[in-house]
């Protein structure tokens, strides 16, 4: 399947000496939804606003469903929706006028039916005479998302979309992205939650210092990268873990309490058979049994240390 | 070419007009109407006739064109520094239109409101002094050629601006003093000879000469001079905006 946006040997050099994106090489496939990780300053504004026209590549080639995105800017663009991380709205102006805008703006007809399912969509519908300086900040940020639809996109870049939103709207937010996708369009959004990545993306990819240091499948990279714990609640407390156990990757916490074995769940055999008998044999009893599986957080957090 | 995008900066900025009518309209209008009402009726009434002219009907065309040069300047420099300051220029930056477009939309309108505001300015100019436009033609064409060139001007301060200060430090101490001391009020022939050489490197004295005639047929200049340096103005705005698209000054980073 070709990609949709292709990012090839892309670099981008600030004047002020600063590397932004060092060799970024990228290749998003159509519908999917690719989550970019990665700490603050990394470098996941500066991509995105790259393939958007806003920030020049210093060298490299980005191109849009197979076309340039320099030379063919005007089928490229069209394809493109961004909500950016600010909120950066016309304050005088109404919700229906700016959303109006925008789709005028990106090079389509005026369509007030189209504009009217946006915003009811979004939740917007009683609010499209407000004016933008009225409107809340979760509000806001749903007019910065209608702003972006409105020309009808197949790719859309949300640039920390929930940040500052509360529960709902997130859980509002994330039920829209997934109705996109299954609409059809591509989207690419980066994130501080990695949560959100965990429960929307279909791929991750996490940029440090302008690099990007993986790209994987996000099941795939859970079940490569993820450990998975068995936890025992101990009837009796444990002093130390009897020499014929220490083989095995054994923690004791909570007082002697809790017996914790960390295993990979890759390996053919994971051994908890083996632990369960040596543990009877020994008569060590214990009164609960609970696994727990390590979180995206955790990958993420140990990939960026990795790469210091 | 991208008719809805031009369609749309078109509407968005003169729909700005429409909600700040005071200070886009009314605000120039009573301004207008305070200077020939001092100029024109109070102390104009002293004044001998110049070149054949009443006093009053002497400061109509540069009257119009000092509220036609600040106009169009501040409606194009505000345009484009206000989506800069509130950082919606993302939004026009990654839109599938070309800088001529942009431009067509931005300067359009900026022209177009100024436009408006001088004839608005022309009419209200009929309650106090009697006036006649011995060129009409040419009155038009003075009228909107000055209007694009420094709604062009006005682009480029918006760009180079960074912020509310440096948007009106241009307006205020450049462009106010070389309308006014471009013969809004005088002949050039009524100045002492040093200062009439002085004048001859004011550029906005060769519009108000040129726009001038239009109305009674008597400049300080000739009207092909007057055309040269506005057509050189404009050339320069043009060449200006050119670089400023592809350098992305003050735009991109």
């Amino acid at each position: 399947m070709q990609p949709i946006i292709q990012i090839t040997d892309v670099n981008k050099i600030y004047t002020s000496g600063f590397q932004a994106l060092n060799n970024i090489n990228l290749s998003i496939k159509p519908a999917e939804i690719f989550a970019l990780l990665g700490p603050n300053g990394a470098g996941k504004t500066t991509l995105i606003s790259t393939i958007c026209g806003i920030v020049d590549a210093t060298s490299g080639q980005i191109t849009v469903d197979g076309k340039d995105i320099v030379s063919g800017y005007r089928h490229t663009r069209e394809l493109i929706g961004l909500v950016p991380q600010e909120l950066t709205t016309d304050a005088f102006e109404t919700v229906w006028t700016t959303v109006s805008f925008s789709r005028g703006l990106f090079g389509k007809k005026s369509n007030p039916a189209f504009i009217e399912k946006t915003l009811k969509s979004l939740s917007l519908w009683d609010k499209k005479d407000n004016r933008m300086m009225e409107l809340s900040g979760g509000m806001k940020r749903r007019v910065m998302i209608a702003k972006a639809l409105s020309h009808e996109p197949s790719i859309l870049f949300l640039d920390e979309p929930t940040a500052g939103v509360d529960v709902e709207l997130r859980k509002d937010m994330w039920q829209l992205v997934r109705q996109l996708r299954n609409d059809g369009v591509t989207i690419i959004l980066t994130t501080h939650y990695i949560e959100e990545a965990e429960e929307i993306a279909d791929r991750i990819g996490v940029i440090k210092n302008g690099q990007l240091i993986l790209v994987e499948d996000k099941v795939a990279l859970m079940n490569q990268l993820g450990k998975k714990q068995l936890i025992l609640d101990l009837k009796e407390p444990l002093t130390e873990i009897p020499s014929a156990m220490t083989d095995f990757n054994l923690q004791v916490k909570n007082e002697g309490l809790q017996l914790i074995y960390s295993y990979d769940t890759t390996e053919e055999h994971t051994g908890i058979s083996a632990l369960l008998q040596h543990l009877s044999v020994a008569g060590i009893g214990f009164k609960d049994i609970k696994t727990d599986q390590s979180s995206l957080e955790d990958i993420f957090v140990s990939l960026v240390k990795e790469s210091t | 070419m991208n008719r809805y995008a031009v369609a749309a900066i078109y509407k968005f900025e003169m729909a700005r007009t429409k909600r700040t009518l005071f200070q886009s309209i009314i605000s120039p209008v009573i301004s207008t109407s305070l200077y020939f009402i001092v100029f024109g009726s109070a102390i104009g009434s002293r004044i001998t006739e110049i070149d054949g002219v009443s006093y009053g009907a002497f400061i109509v065309p540069g009257l119009i064109m000092l509220s036609l040069l600040t106009q169009s300047i501040s409606n194009a420099s505000f345009g484009i520094f206000f989506p800069k300051f509130t950082g919606t220029i993302y939004e026009l930056l990654s839109a599938p239109v070309s800088s001529f477009e942009v431009l067509l939309g931005y300067v359009g309108a900026a022209a177009t409101k100024s436009i408006l505001l001088a004839l608005i300015i022309l009419a209200t100019a009929h309650f106090f002094v009697p006036l006649e436009i011995a060129h009409p033609l040419w009155m038009l064409f003075f009228l909107v050629m000055t209007a694009i060139t420094f709604s062009l001007f006005g682009f480029i301060i918006g760009i180079w601006a960074d912020n509310f200060e440096k948007l009106q430090v241009i307006p205020l101490i450049v462009i106010t003093p070389l309308v006014f001391l471009g013969g809004t009020f005088y002949s050039v022939s009524m100045l002492p000879p040093f200062w009439q050489t002085v004048t001859q490197f004011n550029p906005v004295f060769y519009l108000i000469s040129g726009f001038r005639w239009s109305f009674y047929g008597v400049a300080d200049v000739s009207l092909i001079t007057s055309i040269f340096v506005m057509s050189g103005f404009l050339a320069f705005c043009l060449l200006a905006v050119v670089w400023i698209f592809k350098s992305g000054y003050q735009m991109k980073q």
